[in-house]
């Protein structure tokens, strides 16, 4: 079991280690480049924040996302409803535009929870009264939801003074959300994200329903047969999970970005599936694993910046990790036994 | 007391070495929206950068930047690590570019397409397209059988409205029977799409297809169906020989030389630049020899005019799709009309999406 938490430490290492052979063979020095990759980006301040800011959202949709794996449901659209959820608490942004009032960015943040929610309660809903695959359904959600923004931010909410350019207007600073140091991204936004953590680790090791949870994840037959309301923990994992992705989208569009366009998430939540498996649906550890996939993308830049190195290897760094994972997983729980095979063996 | 002279000497020598080193680190940073390897508008860009390093000045790029949240913070990283000229080259990054101007201001910014020069140390710049877009106009409507000529357009902004009457009101010139198609696809670059766009296009009898989009899909499909087609934003001709007639290519390069020089020299000034066929950062692709040498000589005749200022895209009189004057008879549109411009002009099919 200690084994089960430690192999993500070893595909860390591993996948650093393969890093290392990638740049040597593209002709780069490995350690310099590795540098830039790893410790460059957090050497100062700056880079600190930049790393937490990116790893807000990737910790906020994972902690969703674990009550949905560890139950047994694949939800893999997070990333519509993070644009769902950006959509609603946009709009309600937009509705208070040039307004005051301290009330108006809590407004906005739980119009944003919500709007994720209630996205991620269609293929919770069409799973659990009507059998079909929640897999696809939320993964053409995330289409949907995108093309509801593009329509949104071209047509109705397109800036009247922006020329028709596919975006809205600036929030005004009451509906942003407040920064925590002069100069620095890093925003309030960070906390809801620890709080999601406390709150998911409350939930799942301390409540009736996170015992559920581990149960229905475990065996859907025991669940079942000791006579858990599945239907209504289907629901329920889904609706956190869509709230904790819509938080995320809110966050997003209210802290760094500041308005809604087409480009509110460079895919976080696909990225936010990496982080759920590595940090082993563990809320302590999704907090290690965004930070450690978050830095994967400042270091794809900055090793961009100074050593021209292809910004693609991030996304290499994030399949590698991802792959060294499940390989030490297989590897962990099952047994490698060296067969010998007689030639006749072959034939059918 | 030689204490203190050390001291004064070190620093000397430390001032004197940073003064020399600061012309001979002088560096460019460049940002990017797509991969190099777009074969349109990241490419053309990145064409630039290549004579800016042939130059002989050292330059740095980040490809495939999102115009969201991270658009800021390798803006600032380029700031911080040492370039003194930044080139944003894509509208997302105005915003982005303006803020990042603001806490580094011995540095400069350069930022493609936008409107914004909120410090003295942001300029902007563009193209003049739409001159391009008139010989296209010129060309598509000789070229055309069935007076129907296709558009692939991306966002309903002014510069992409400018492009569909400069190329009607040309195509009209030559051709008073021309009606302009258009599918909005609202991508800068989408080949899955686009090649579908230019496919519906087809199949509503234009016979020549136009992209304002940056993916040679839309040209390979012109190529199978046998219509004709141009490329866009760079020479796209060896993706469809038989079909490109030419192509609109950006040329940024003598502008990216000649800024960079200028900042590296200490003349460079605030501007907004909107350079057109004159200045050759709008170029014409090789022409297909299926148009006929005649029609190049009037291409290249109407080329030289629009260059020098002789002819202009917009010439009154112009209407607009209800039949209101747009601009009178003898005058010509101003920039300022030009670069909010909003409306279709008559002989464009449909309603611009709102």
């Amino acid at each position: 079991m200690a084994l089960y938490f430690f192999t993500p430490f070893i595909a860390i290492i591993l996948t650093i280690l393969g890093g290392g052979i990638i740049f040597y063979i593209l002709g780069f020095n490995p350690i310099e480049a590795l540098k830039f990759y790893f410790i460059t980006p957090i050497s100062n301040l700056y880079g600190l924040s930049e790393l937490l800011l990116k790893a807000t959202p990737l910790c906020l949709i994972a902690i969703g996302l674990s009550f949905c794996f560890k139950s047994n449901n694949w939800n893999i659209g997070a990333e519509g409803q993070l644009t769902f959820g950006a959509i609603v608490g946009g709009g309600v942004a937009l509705l208070f535009y040039n307004q005051e009032g301290f009330y108006i960015l809590p407004l906005v943040i739980i119009a944003g929870a919500i709007g994720g929610m209630i996205f991620a309660l269609i293929p919770a809903i069409l799973k659990t009264y009507f059998n079909t695959n929640e897999i696809l359904v939320s993964l053409m959600l995330v289409y949907v939801s995108k093309l509801l923004l593009d329509y949104l931010v071209v047509g109705p909410w397109s800036n009247p003074e922006g020329f028709n350019f596919p975006e809205t207007r600036q929030f005004s600073d009451s509906s942003r959300m407040p920064l925590l140091f002069e100069g620095l991204r890093i925003h309030a936004g960070i906390f809801l994200a620890l709080a999601a953590v406390m709150l998911s680790w409350f939930v799942l090791y301390k409540t009736y329903l996170g015992f559920q949870i581990k149960v229905s994840g475990l065996s859907l037959k025991t669940a079942k047969y000791a006579g858990f309301k599945g239907k209504t923990m289907i629901l329920v994992v889904f609706m956190i999970s869509g709230a904790c992705a819509g938080l995320a989208g809110v966050g997003e569009i209210t802290g760094p970005i500041g308005q809604l366009h087409r480009m509110i998430s460079p895919d976080y939540g696909f990225t936010a599936i990496i982080v759920a498996f590595l940090g082993r649906l563990n809320p302590f550890g999704i907090i290690f694993a965004s930070l450690v996939v978050a830095l994967t993308y400042l270091g794809a830049e900055t090793a961009q910046i100074f050593l021209q190195i292809p910004k693609y290897t991030g996304q290499v760094f994030q399949g590698m990790i991802l792959f060294f994972l499940l390989a030490s997983d297989y590897l962990l729980f099952f047994k490698v036994k060296i067969l010998s095979l007689k030639k006749n063996e072959f034939r059918h | 007391m030689y204490k203190n002279f050390f001291r004064y000497l070190i620093s000397a020598i430390f001032l004197l070495g940073f003064s020399v080193n600061s012309n001979a680190d002088f560096k460019v940073g460049f940002v990017y929206v797509g991969p190099t390897g777009d074969h349109g508008w990241t490419f053309q860009h990145h064409e630039g950068r290549n004579a800016v390093e042939a130059a002989g000045i050292k330059t740095t790029f980040v490809e495939s930047v999102p115009e969201g949240a991270d658009a800021e913070r390798v803006i600032r990283q380029l700031a911080q690590s040492g370039h003194d000229l930044i080139f944003t080259t894509s509208f997302g990054y105005m915003d982005p570019t303006n803020k990042v101007a603001k806490d580094f201001p011995n540095v400069k910014f350069e930022h493609a397409t936008g409107y914004k020069r909120e410090h003295s140390n942001v300029s902007t710049y563009s193209a003049r397209f739409y001159e391009g877009r008139t010989l296209l106009g010129h060309i598509a409507g000789k070229m055309t059988k069935t007076n129907t000529i296709g558009y692939i357009a991306s966002f309903p902004i002014p510069e992409v409205i400018r492009g569909i009457n400069a190329m009607t009101l040309a195509a009209q010139k030559v051709n008073p029977n021309i009606k302009t198609k258009i599918v909005w696809v609202f991508t800068w670059y989408d080949p899955g799409k686009e090649a579908e766009a230019a496919q519906a296009l087809i199949d509503q009898g234009a016979d020549v297809i136009m992209q304002h989009t940056d993916s040679t899909a839309p040209v390979q499909t012109a190529e199978k169906a046998g219509v004709w087609s141009f490329g866009q934003a760079s020479d796209m001709q060896r993706f469809a020989p038989k079909s490109i007639l030419t192509s609109i290519i950006d040329d940024w390069a003598p502008y990216y030389v000649e800024r960079a020089i200028a900042a590296r020299d200490g003349t460079w000034k605030q501007q907004d630049t909107w350079h057109g066929l004159n200045e050759g950062m709008v170029a014409m692709g090789p022409y297909n020899s299926a148009m006929g040498a005649d029609l190049v000589k009037e291409v290249e005749q109407l080329q030289k005019d629009l260059a020098s200022g002789k002819v202009h895209s917009f010439t009154g009189p112009i209407y607009d799709q209800k039949g209101n004057i747009l601009v009178a008879e003898g005058k010509v549109a101003d920039d300022g009309m030009l670069a909010g411009m909003s409306v279709y002009v008559k002989g464009v099919e449909g309603d611009i999406p709102k």
